[in-house]
């Protein structure tokens, strides 16, 4: 074995330092051919007959790709047509340095056995080392390395008689200089771009290519339309003198030209910068880290109000734009302007797959086609690819690659197709996708932390714990509930008092901290309730059997055990772990039908009654303390059995029941949450939401005032007071919207560290403090609850990260972040099963009211199906008609009618498919009648099934 | 950026070495004439001075005079050159007072000390050039001091440093391995016995791991000691050429 030294010198930060290391030479590194007879390999990794079909090279070969062909180009690599590769450690090294994400990807690829990529250490070969030369730069070294390894590649294979196979190496390289070098030494040599097309039978590869930097010139004109973006150091200046800021876009939903910055500030909480019109968001995109400058004090704009949404043909030039954002430029109030700024520079693009649709170009040769993505605050994106025929119709993703200052899109390449558009597996993957939330199968590692079957209560788990099995406990949950966190039970004491139990399951028991298990819980964080289907915190033994306190079995649970007067005044409280045996699992109806029989007096119906009796004082005194009650419309699809589809909506109703629970509830986390803040005042896990600043109830006192009704928003008691007198005759419906709208004004609420806050008020619940403790099978918050009470019980042992505030604080925002993408994904879900229902409905007629007015829409919510929908005023297609918005009202005056907030309209609801990418529910006013506005109300009406609800 | 990766996945470590192969060993004996032994040793790119004096009576405190064996006194220090920052080494300090005491208790369990009561064996290690494994190539040079010095062993003491990576012993550790966050032990060896004269580890490390990287630890020591024993016949064969002639 040759051994043998080279010296490197490095310098590291601070000083310049020589650091001296050895590096050994080999001579049993392998080529790790097949074909190879002169190597002592053990197994071989390239095949023999390594053929990718080619116009190029007719002959088997193995590909060599440069770090460059890796980096910008891994999707083509992860391709399973490409085989037979071989990586140089030199590039692997360098791809390492560059980009940590495209490295693993890379690892994956080598580690596939079918892909057939051998990394060949050329470093330490002794025929393929070489030395830095003097004033060679690093990269030239490594191209040079990357070209000698090549070399070496192709005279070992033609020296061991793979000859007879025409076995050759191809070398793959976008830089011009070094593939001339290559050539020069007779290396075979091609840009990856051209091999890649020369690929018979794969013509979809080709999609798959990223742009280099000299292709996109040839796209677009040479106009350039945005401004340059400035270096990264002068950003830096800017931001440290203050005359940039910095923050991340938000795009808006409505309006494809407007977004706004947040920029964090040390002295306030931070402020919100307008950016208005293409030119000014300057080619960043939603999520981007931004620079942003602030335009003088006269060019400040206000928010416009008009739903814009980029819907023209591919506009390579930029004189329509300009007559698209003369649509923004209206003279606003000076009160209404806010900050206006323009982006400058961007410092850190947050760019990651999207999902979308194929929009295809007109021309039908074209290569060039636009994307839209499903979420409409990215903008369209031009790919290029030749297999647009069988993309039509289909959801695929695609990724940006780069945003030229001349062009009027970013230009991205298509990653992979999820199935046909509409259907429901697509989309349900579309909008989880889309949302963030971790739906793949739990991992082998995180299943190997489940408990093994047949569990059952050990002698072990019982020290600690109360054994409440005799007690008479029952749950109450929707119909289908499979995953029963909680149950209740109410007795009588001997004393007079009742007792009042609160059982939790007792998750943390089954999950215990830094496992496998508990991290991808963390990482969930809730489990996201779906239109049929649901995406599971924890693997489903445990959340629908061992944890799901089902009835008439022993499990394991957290109690919270009251004692009460017959005022609902709590007396006692105390903690324990337990094990209950459930009597009965009701539903909400049946637990109601229970009660309401007056015949019925079995054990678990006297309890239920109990708790009935004091649920409603504790409501009562929650009201009378402030507490709000809002309302939203949810709906519920009945489903076919079969086929899953949608066969009917119905807006969820509440019963008596319900709020029975949610009291207790209620009570248990809130007795929770000052337990393990007593204990805890650094490093409880709460929950709160803070009160809204005053502007934003501004759209409901304005909303009211059109009615003549008067709204107190000084705090929660006074706006729950207002709230409830406000009433108008003739007019039931009122109060519901006047909650929708004031639910709407509402902020977040937010899990929250007790060390890093000081404001712990639940402004929604009116109590002081709060937190989740009840539903550890769905929520991790509840998780870390149960486990800092169990401490606080002296139940189970404590760990160094649960009373670390900081790590709390990051797993707080991580919670909140899928709290409130599951809810923007179950909006969604909900949206497209509307969508499906409509679509085997026809066309509808019904009643609806105006629940927002926009410069140029109204929107119209329809209760019966708890939809809200826009109705256009101004459509490109036909001659606008005349429309006058007034802000003070705000009114919409279209023709010779004025809408109002609240006013009674009539609308056709019907499914938009005409555009297949994009289906949407289209409404269209039918009453009442405007000329050339409304349209005649369909023959047909199909009969609605079910009397309309009353509320 | 990230950090260092210790062992590819092809099994080839920083430097280029396989997980089990130990840096290049060289070592010449018998370099100052003044002193009764003397070796030099280079492992790598460490690379430490040995010399021993003695046995002669007990210097200094006669106090500590053991009547039934001889006293080793080991001293181990390192040149201000030896590392890439150039910085003055005290005497005495913390570090190489606990090096020293190590090496003492290395060669107290190898010497066969029995045969000199009431004297004094003193053993002086300087190291050059620092390059990781500091207390092997030092344990490694003494052996071939002492044997140089004439003084009887039990068997050649054979040192070696292994860490413990993605589940795989590596052995023989370099600077940047040892600085790289691995949990590295040593271990001094009389080989042919396999008896351990010294083991010595203070990093975290699973229960489960610690038989194997023992294991890997003896094979090393006694690649290092077949290294020895060949400079040793091979110093004697010089030796006896000179001497014959």
């Amino acid at each position: 074995m040759l051994k043998s030294k080279t010296f490197v010198k490095k310098t590291r930060s601070g000083g310049v330092m020589k650091i001296v290391r050895e590096h050994y030479l080999r001579d049993d590194i392998w080529c790790g051919s097949e074909a190879c007879t002169e190597c002592k390999h053990e197994s071989t990794v390239l095949q023999k007959d390594a053929c990718i079909e080619s116009n190029l090279c007719s002959y088997p070969h193995y590909l060599v790709p440069d770090t460059n062909v890796v980096l910008h180009q891994i999707d083509i690599l992860e391709d399973p047509v490409i085989r037979n590769v071989i990586i140089l450690q030199t590039v692997l090294q360098e791809v390492r340095h560059r980009s940590a994400p495209i490295y693993k990807r890379l690892k994956d690829i080598i580690h596939e056995k079918e892909k057939h990529v051998y990394t060949f250490t050329n470093e330490h070969h002794k025929e393929t080392f070489i030395e830095r030369e003097p004033g060679e730069s690093a990269n030239d070294r490594n191209d040079r390395a990357i070209r000698v390894a090549a070399k070496w590649y192709s005279q070992h294979l033609k020296a061991s008689e793979a000859e007879a196979d025409g076995l050759k190496v191809v070398l793959l390289t976008n830089d011009q200089g070094n593939k001339q070098k290559a050539e020069e030494s007779g290396l075979l040599v091609y840009k990856c771009e051209e091999y890649i097309k020369s690929l018979i039978a794969n013509p979809e590869l080709v999609d798959r290519l990223a742009l280099s930097n000299d292709e996109k010139n040839e796209i677009t004109s040479s106009k350039v339309l945005f401004p340059e973006h400035l270096p990264l150091s002068r950003i830096q200046a800017g931001i440290k003198s203050g005359t940039f800021l910095q923050g991340t876009l938000r795009a808006s939903r409505d309006n494809y030209l407007e977004a706004t910055v947040f920029v964090q500030r040390e002295q306030d909480d931070g402020t919100e910068v307008l950016i208005q019109g293409l030119q000014n968001l300057n080619r960043a995109v939603h999520q981007d880290v931004v620079a942003v400058q602030l335009l003088p004090r006269n060019q400040w704009v206000a928010p416009s109000s008009v739903v814009l949404q980029d819907e023209g043909p591919a506009k390579d030039d930029g004189v329509e734009d300009e007559d698209e954002e003369n649509v923004l430029k209206t003279s606003a109030a000076e009160s209404a302007r806010k900050l206006t700024g323009k982006v400058v520079g961007i410092i850190k693009r947050n760019w990651r797959p999207f999902c979308g649709m194929l929009n295809v170009s007109h021309i039908k040769e074209s290569t060039r086609h636009l994307f839209t993505p499903a979420d409409r605050r990215i903008p369209r994106i031009r790919i290029e690819t030749r297999q647009a025929s069988s993309l039509v119709g289909q959801r695929i993703m695609v990724a940006i690659d780069g945003w030229p200052k001349d062009s009027r899109y970013p230009n991205g390449h298509f990653v992979r197709s999820l199935g046909g558009a509409g259907e429901k597996d697509t989309e349900q993957e579309v909008l989880l996708l889309e949302h963030d939330v971790p739906h793949q199968a739990f991992s082998q590692a995180v299943l190997s932390f489940l408990p093994k079957m047949p569990w059952s209560i050990t002698p072990e788990d019982m020290v600690k714990r109360e054994d409440l099995r005799s007690l008479t406990v029952c749950s109450v949950d929707p119909p289908g509930c499979t995953d029963i966190d909680d149950a209740l039970h109410c007795r009588e004491l001997e004393n007079g008092n009742l007792e009042v139990g609160v059982h939790i399951a007792d998750v943390s028991h089954f999950i215990r901290s830094g496992n496998a298990l508990d991290k991808e819980a963390a990482n969930r964080g809730t489990t996201v309730y779906l239109c049929g289907k649901r995406i599971d915190m924890v693997p489903e033994l445990l959340s629908s059997n061992l944890c799901s306190l089902r009835s008439n079995v022993d499990r394991l649970a957290f109690s919270c055990i009251w004692e009460m007067n017959h005022k609902a005044e709590i007396l006692k409280t105390r903690f324990t772990k337990s094990v209950i045996n459930s009597k009965a699992s009701l539903t909400y109806a049946e637990a109601q039908m229970r009660i309401d029989d007056t015949n019925n007096n079995d054990d678990i119906t006297v309890s239920l009654r109990g708790l009935n009796k004091l649920a409603k004082i504790l409501k009562r005194q929650r009201i009378a303390k402030g507490a709000l009650t809002l309302s939203s419309l949810e709906v519920r699809f009945h489903m076919d059995s079969e086929t899953h589809d949608p066969i009917d909506l119905q807006t969820k109703e509440l019963m008596e029941t319900n709020s029975m629970v949610e009291e207790f509830m209620l009570l248990a986390n809130i007795s929770v949450a000052q337990k393990i803040h007593d204990e805890f005042p650094e490093c409880a896990l709460l929950r709160k939401h803070p009160a809204p600043p005053p502007s934003n109830y501004d759209i409901l006192l304005k909303a009211a005032k059109s009615k003549d009704v008067e709204i107190h928003t000084d705090s929660a008691k006074a706006l729950a007071d207002s709230l409830d007198v406000a009433k108008v005759d003739g007019f039931p419906y009122f109060n519901t919207l006047l909650r929708i709208l004031a639910t709407r004004c509402m902020m977040q609420a937010v899990y929250f560290c007790s060390g890093m806050d000081s404001d712990f008020h639940h402004y929604g619940l009116a109590s002081p403090i709060y937190t989740h403790f009840t539903s550890p099978i769905r929520r991790y918050a509840d998780i870390i609850v149960h486990r800092l009470l169990a401490v606080a019980i002296g139940a189970d042992s404590t760990y160094a990260d649960l009373t670390d505030k900081h790590k709390q604080s990051a797993l707080c925002n991580n919670l909140n972040y899928r709290h409130k993408m599951s809810q923007y994904a179950q909006r969604a879900s909900v949206a497209f099963h509307t969508q499906l229902f409509f679509k085997s409905r026809g066309v509808l007629n019904e009643e609806g009211f105006v629940l927002f007015v926009r410069k140029n829409a109204i929107i119209v919510l329809i209760p019966k199906f708890g939809l809200e929908g826009t109705v256009f005023f101004d459509s490109k297609d036909k001659a606008a008609p005349n429309i006058a918005f007034d802000e003070e009202g705000p009114t919409l005056k279209v023709e010779h009618h004025t809408f109002h907030i609240f006013d009674k309209v009539k609308v056709t609801i019907s499914l938009d498919d005409s555009n297949i990418q994009h289906q949407k529910i289209r409404m269209a006013l039918t009453e009442p009648v405007i000329a050339g506005v409304s349209v005649a109300i369909p023959d047909a009406e199909p009969q609605a099934k079910k009397p309309k609800l009353d509320r | 950026m990230a950090g260092l990766e210790l062992l590819s996945d092809q099994g080839y470590r920083l430097d280029g070495r396989k997980a089990t192969e130990l840096r290049k060993v060289q070592a010449r004996m018998g370099v100052f004439a003044q002193a009764d032994g003397s070796a030099y040793l280079e492992q790598g790119n460490t690379k430490a001075l040995a010399v021993v004096y003695g046995p002669h009576e007990m210097r200094g405190s006669r106090s500590r005079t053991l009547h039934d064996r001889a006293v080793i006194n080991c001293q181990y220090s390192m040149a201000t050159f030896s590392t890439a920052e150039r910085k003055r080494r005290p005497h005495g300090d913390r570090k190489s007072t606990e090096m020293s005491l190590h090496l003492k208790q290395t060669f107290e369990a190898a010497v066969m000390t029995q045969l000199y009561p009431r004297s004094q064996i003193d053993i002086y290690v300087k190291i050059l050039q620092s390059d990781g494994g500091n207390y092997s190539v030092c344990v490694n040079a003494a052996t071939l001091a002492v044997i140089d010095a004439g003084i009887p062993m039990r068997d050649y003491v054979c040192a070696c440093t292994v860490g413990f990576v993605d589940e795989t012993p590596l052995a023989d550790l370099c600077f940047a391995e040892e600085s790289g966050g691995v949990s590295s032990l040593a271990l001094a060896l009389l080989p042919r016995g396999g008896q351990i004269a010294l083991l010595q580890m203070d990093a975290r490390l699973h229960q489960d791991h610690l038989e194997t990287l023992i294991e890997a630890a003896m094979t090393a020591c006694k690649g290092v000691s077949k290294v020895l024993d060949e400079v040793v016949r091979q110093h004697l064969q010089e030796r006896s050429v000179l001497s014959g002639e």
